[in-house]
């Protein structure tokens, strides 16, 4: 496993998405090769577990296949296919709670060296950091990590979460918020105030 | 208003359009302590969001795997469709012929209470 960049555009996605519409496997198997990469990062950043991202990369696609005919395109079909992952791999994370006790080493994705190979536009300040949170967040209790990263990373609301989940809105933001403040403590001083700007809040990210 | 207070509203706070009391808000704006920390879950938000964009690489053989798995899932939901179908096609077959049987047993029936009925002459 390492990191990348997008192997192939996004663009051009909406022909193969109306193809698929209409049953068209080929199409299907086409946005599959288009997306799977970003659908992994996806899965595997929810789950932590690389068996388990792939199993949820799997399942997402089959649910996309058996949907794709009632998928109306009022969204982008990534976003459709992040929920459906998000969806998928909330299911995944909540059953091995369930039938596994691993210890949490076991949970971990192989750390620092798949995430060597960095953006070349990344400084290696910058870089490191998100190595550090990469690794921070895979220590995040599940419930708390997958509101991170559909959030903080993938920019979903809270409504969408909530919705995706099946959980409150409110319990959506809890969970948040939770999961905020783990993150930070587990970053330690890892997150230096640095080169952000120390004013009051009104100049929030 | 304390630095604690401020530190357990900060990873809501920090959000983008977040309300936040105008107490907090001063008690920032003369704190260097929450300053500093209020910086720290920003670069740490701005860091969550640059990964978006950092892709990971899966191991060999997931793309073939899925892809082989929608066909199988495919082929089996096909075969599934064309069984129904035949299904349908035999249940329709059966009723077809039970209503004939039906109607040719009304008939002779008929036919046969008729010939009974019929008074005999002279």
């Amino acid at each position: 496993m390492s990191t990348s960049e997008l192997p192939q555009a996004r663009s051009a996605l909406e022909p193969l998405v109306d193809a698929a519409r209409e049953g068209d496997r080929p199409a299907f198997d086409e946005l599959v090769r288009r997306t799977y990469v970003e659908t992994y990062t996806l899965a595997l950043r929810l789950t932590a577990h690389e068996e388990d991202a792939r199993d949820v990369v799997q399942e997402a696609y089959l649910r996309a296949w058996r949907g794709i005919g009632s998928f109306r395109g009022d969204a982008q079909f990534t976003t459709w296919l992040y929920r459906i992952t998000a969806n998928t791999a909330y299911t995944t994370v909540k059953r091995r709670r369930r039938h596994r006790a691993e210890p949490l080493d076991a949970m971990l994705v192989e750390p620092a060296e798949a995430h060597l190979e960095a953006q070349p536009e990344e400084s290696a300040q910058q870089s490191a950091l998100l190595d550090r949170l990469s690794a921070a967040l895979e220590q995040l209790p599940p419930k708390l990590r997958v509101l991170v990263v559909l959030k903080d990373v993938y920019g979903m609301s809270h409504e969408e979460i909530a919705e995706e989940l099946g959980i409150s809105v409110s319990a959506a933001k809890v969970r948040l918020h939770r999961g905020r403040k783990k993150l930070r403590d587990l970053l330690h001083d890892d997150v230096g105030p640095g080169e952000g700007r120390t004013g009051g809040l009104e100049h929030a990210v | 208003m304390q630095c604690e207070d401020v530190a357990r509203i900060l990873p809501e706070a920090v959000d983008h359009g977040a309300a936040v009391e105008i107490s907090v808000q001063r008690h920032i704006d003369t704190c260097l302590r929450c300053q500093a920390e209020l910086a720290r879950y920003r670069k740490m938000l701005r860091g969550l969001q640059l990964l978006r964009t950092r892709y990971l690489e899966p191991a060999p053989g997931l793309l073939a795997q899925t892809l082989a798995a929608i066909e199988v899932a495919g082929e089996r939901e096909a075969r599934r469709a064309i069984l129904n179908g035949r299904r349908l096609a035999y249940a329709g077959a059966l009723g077809g012929a039970a209503v004939a049987a039906g109607a040719a047993a009304t008939v002779v029936i008929v036919h046969r209470s008729r010939r009974r009925a019929v008074p005999v002459a002279g």
